[in-house]
């Protein structure tokens, strides 16, 4: 009986399939983790703003301190890649409200709009730079 | 829970390379997940190779080719081999399909092929469904009607008839929910891309009586609102159909019911 078969073979532990491990990444699934992961390192981002506003109002030497670290050419690395995460965002963020629309939920026009949030993000990344 | 890396038993070892068929055609390399219940160990890859002059064109016609010629051993589900029953669902080059209706020309280099992912592995290329199939009996897959019954059959106007397009064709492989991240992650609760489909197929038959009770039993926060519409099942699905956009109608008809 297959019943059998399965409640036999169900005594050892079975083994989960593989899934990131051989998943070919998707530009749908691709483009929806890089919107949790530009949200979570923004608040680190927002975090370190805070910390810069902080030393503002302790002390000359604190603020110093803090200020170096954020100009350093480490500091600016890290806040233009924030740039682009709040662009990214902003962009991922406005293409779920279309989703949340019931629209733009076919794969051509949903990864457009993920090409879409890719490149412009990074064009208005360089925009920004530009302006500022 | 998200656990991004495999459980220990779960780790995959290569495997052992069959032997090349004796032929002066074509030959293609196939990279196939194995694991046996019986001997205790972890799943491996093996490496068969298959004589395309002597073979069908589809992924399936080579599974069969290998089963019947280099490996009897060899597991896997199959049965209508036009794309119908939704048996053969697998992981093939790193998407989930059909193996009977994905062609052999459709991969580039050696042929990979996994069980669908994230499930428990009962063989092979088996995986175990019942967890599946149980969120889809969930969903009350029948139509529910209040009114006394009529004398003939119900009817539907042509308009909405219509509306079940795209969801009826839906043959319950599996691709689409074990594509989905947040499937493998929170399947436990989250009722995965197959059986919201269904949900929806039944809660816009004009036929059906129960919208109310299938929406009030959707309204949790794991069951349908695990979907962040990332859109691998609709990618991925075998049959061309969109369940992303009918989970969707569903967020959309529960927010309608309380403005």
């Amino acid at each position: 009986m297959a019943e059998t078969d399965l409640a036999r073979t169900e005594q050892v532990e079975r083994p989960l399939s593989p899934h990131l491990q051989i998943y070919r990444p998707q530009l749908t699934s691709i483009t929806s983790i890089l919107t949790r992961i530009t949200g979570n390192a923004l608040i680190v981002a927002a975090l370190l703003i805070v910390w810069w506003l902080l030393a503002a109002s302790t002390s000359d030497a604190y603020f110093a301190m803090a200020n170096a670290v954020l100009t350093s050419w480490f500091g600016d690395l890290v806040m233009t890649l924030s740039l682009w995460a709040i662009w990214y965002h902003y962009l991922a963020g406005l293409r779920h409200f279309y989703f949340d629309a019931g629209k733009g939920l076919d794969i051509p026009t949903a990864e457009k709009l993920g090409w879409g949030c890719i490149i412009g993000s990074v064009v208005l990344t360089v925009i920004t730079l530009f302006l500022v | 829970m998200v656990q991004l890396t495999l459980p220990k038993n779960s780790r995959m070892t290569t495997g052992k390379t069959w032997p090349k068929p004796e032929t002066s055609g074509t030959i293609r390399k196939f990279q196939i997940y194995r694991w046996s219940p019986e001997d205790g160990q972890n799943p491996r890859v093996d490496t068969y190779f298959v004589d395309l002059d002597d073979c069908g064109p589809m992924v399936l016609d080579a599974l069969i080719y290998i089963k019947n010629k280099i490996d009897p051993t060899l597991t896997f589900r199959r049965s209508c081999r036009e794309g119908i029953c939704g048996s053969c669902a697998m992981n093939i080059d790193g998407i989930n399909t059909l193996a009977c209706i994905y062609g052999m020309d459709e991969v580039k280099g050696d042929v990979k092929i996994y069980p669908l992912p994230h499930m428990p592995v009962v063989k092979d290329l088996i995986p175990d469904l019942t967890h599946f199939y149980a969120q889809h009996e969930s969903i009350m897959p029948w139509l529910e009607t209040k009114t006394n019954r009529p004398a003939k059959e119900w009817k539907q106007s042509i308009d909405d008839r219509e509306k079940l397009d795209g969801l009826y064709e839906c043959v319950m492989c599996a691709c689409c929910s074990t594509s989905c991240p947040s499937y493998w992650w929170n399947g436990d609760k989250y009722l995965g891309p197959a059986a919201l489909l269904h949900a929806y197929r039944w809660i816009i038959d004009s036929r059906d009586e129960a919208t109310g009770e299938r929406l009030d039993d959707l309204e949790d926060p794991f069951k349908l609102y695990r979907c962040h519409t990332i859109m691998n099942c609709t990618k991925t699905c075998p049959k061309g159909l969109n369940p992303a956009k009918a989970i969707a109608e569903i967020k959309k008809m529960m927010v309608e019911r309380h403005v």
